[in-house]
């Protein structure tokens, strides 16, 4: 069974915990510490995205061992109001938070995948991965 | 946890020692908007060393004690923004547009002293 953490994402202190717990696996993962802060500062945009928009949620970190190529993957899942339009909430400098918009693109930017799933009323679901290079 | 502000002479010195919340941060915001008028400051270091991320919130928040400060009438330098820190931003689209930036602590000491010195010419 390879190491999973669930983080419970409620208030802005937490954004602070799910980011550490993410360069830590990161690191055992064998990540350089330039890709482990990439890790962290893309854990922290999402986690963000739940305290701003959805009150509560939670960021699940996986290790990932596919036949010898190592990486993380990070899940932020919310039950929050969804996003209305997912290609608008991809672009730089969208936002409907009175924030800098870069969130979701940037955070695509610092992962190798990026993949997002939202239903209106139910929830959003971000799933991103990251390869060991 | 609170930031640690030092005063020397017209200079303030905010120390960050840790991963802030954004709580923190904006206690720190509101604490130096405070002493720049009450201690009539003229400059301010905002060593950001210790901080191993700095998301959109943390880049907004940083960017607004420095325009605030500026409003009255004290430089900000920002110093101390680790390698791996500054690429992260960079990826993810992040800028400190206007905002005087060192290396560490003493170019930043520097930079202030000579906006200081030579009027009102600033340090941004």
């Amino acid at each position: 069974m390879l190491p999973e953490t669930c983080v419970a994402i409620e208030r802005d202190t937490d954004i602070v915990t799910a980011r550490q717990k993410g360069r830590e696996l990161a690191a055992a993962t064998g990540f350089s510490t330039t890709d482990q802060t990439l890790v962290a500062t893309a854990i922290s945009e999402m986690a963000r995205n739940i305290v701003t928009h959805a009150e509560r949620g939670e960021i699940v970190l996986v290790a990932l061992d596919d036949s010898g190529r190592r990486g993380i993957m990070v899940v932020a899942r919310d039950e929050g109001p969804g996003i209305a339009d997912a290609e608008l909430a991809m672009k730089d400098g969208y936002s409907t938070a009175n924030s800098l918009g870069v969130g979701l693109p940037g955070a695509r930017r610092l992962m190798d995948e990026f993949h997002l799933a939202s239903t209106l009323g139910k929830g959003t679901t971000v799933t991103m991965k990251k390869w060991v290079r | 946890m609170p930031v640690p502000i030092l005063k020397q002479g017209d200079v303030l010195i905010a120390s960050i020692q840790a991963a802030l919340s954004d709580k923190d941060l904006a206690q720190l915001r509101d604490d130096l908007a405070d002493r720049v008028g009450r201690f009539r400051i003229r400059g301010l270091v905002l060593d950001l060393t210790a901080l191993d991320v700095l998301d959109s919130f943390a880049t907004r928040m940083i960017r607004s004690i420095v325009y605030t400060s500026k409003l009255r009438g004290a430089e900000t330098v920002v110093v101390g923004i680790q390698p791996d820190v500054a690429f992260a931003m960079v990826q993810l689209g992040l800028a400190l547009d206007g905002v005087a930036t060192a290396l560490d602590l003493e170019d930043g000491l520097a930079i202030l002293r000579r906006g200081i010195e030579g009027g009102n010419a600033g340090a941004a």
